[in-house]
């Protein structure tokens, strides 16, 4: 009973944050997205470590995810700093092509 | 914990962290949009100590909060001051992302509902100790691996947003003699 619940939960959130990684324009936003489905695996690794696995190993998975997220949000602002640099805006749509636009 | 309790309890934190969740995609301005996000994390913080991880739900929100700060901080130096804080728009194939993400939700929640879980949660409590001395021992793969690629990601940061590189101070072939800079620098040779 509880450990659907928690799942279902930790569903929404993981749909809500795809829903914000597909359909927001500007990059940042975007890693909003991506961090909220993390969230979502944040919430479902502890459940399932309550009732599944009552040893280390999924205190150990809740780490990782914390650390994959650390990493998504350095790599994240790396590239958005890089692409309003060399662009001049922050816009996905705008992130067409990979060449530098040579009037630029 | 009385189960009623941790019922109650769990509700009240979840549906804090999926409204705020969705305020994120919701509210008009972005940084508020930040926070919005921040409060969606300390929920599943607090969702986390609720089940006996007390560690990890500490780390959780402290470090969130921390970094929805420093997301606030990027969001308005990339939108300026006045977009980051007025209301605006900007979202694209809406209703294609609506549709993925509505299916997958039903899909999730069919495939939960399906599942054989087992009923009641384990008695053993998280220690901290417990997990210091399991990333010291059992698993240290774990953190030997994740080690090389938060190193390789410190130098993948800094190579991307860093302002001038080799390029641009030996050409695009690399064949220029003495680097071009903005202040010479170096003993005359």
């Amino acid at each position: 009973m509880i450990l659907p619940l928690v799942l279902i939960v930790a569903a929404a959130l993981f749909c809500v944050g795809l829903y914000g990684a597909l359909s927001q324009q500007v990059v940042v936003m975007v890693m909003m997205g991506l961090e909220l489905m993390l969230n979502a695996v944040v919430l479902a690794a502890g459940a399932l470590w309550l009732f599944l696995a009552p040893d280390v190993s999924g205190q150990v998975l809740v780490l990782v995810v914390l650390a994959v997220m650390t990493l998504e949000m350095a790599m994240g602002f790396a590239v958005a700093v890089l692409v309003h640099r060399t662009r001049g805006s922050d816009m996905t749509d705008q992130l067409t092509d990979l060449a530098e636009d040579p009037a630029r | 914990m009385n189960v009623v309790v941790f019922i109650i309890v769990f509700l009240v934190l979840a549906l804090v962290a999926v409204v705020s969740g969705a305020l994120v995609f919701v509210i008009d301005s972005m940084a508020r949009a930040t926070y919005a996000l921040a409060i969606s994390f300390v929920a599943v913080g607090g969702a986390l100590v609720l089940f006996g991880l007390t560690y990890p739900g500490v780390i959780t929100i402290l470090m969130m909060i921390m970094e929805m700060a420093i997301m606030a901080v990027f969001m308005i130096m990339f939108m300026g001051m006045n977009p980051a804080l007025i209301p605006m728009s900007m979202v694209h194939g809406q209703r294609p992302a609506l549709v993925a993400s509505a299916g997958l939700f039903v899909l999730l929640v069919v495939g939960i509902l399906l599942a054989p879980w087992p009923q009641h949660p384990h008695a053993a409590p998280a220690r901290a100790r417990q997990l210091g001395q399991a990333l010291m021992g059992d698993k240290m793969l774990v953190m030997m691996t994740i080690s090389p690629v938060m190193f390789a990601t410190i130098v993948a940061g800094v190579v991307l947003a860093s302002h001038r590189t080799r390029y641009d101070r030996f050409g695009d072939d690399l064949d220029r003699r003495v680097a071009s800079d903005p202040q010479p620098g170096g003993v005359g040779r």
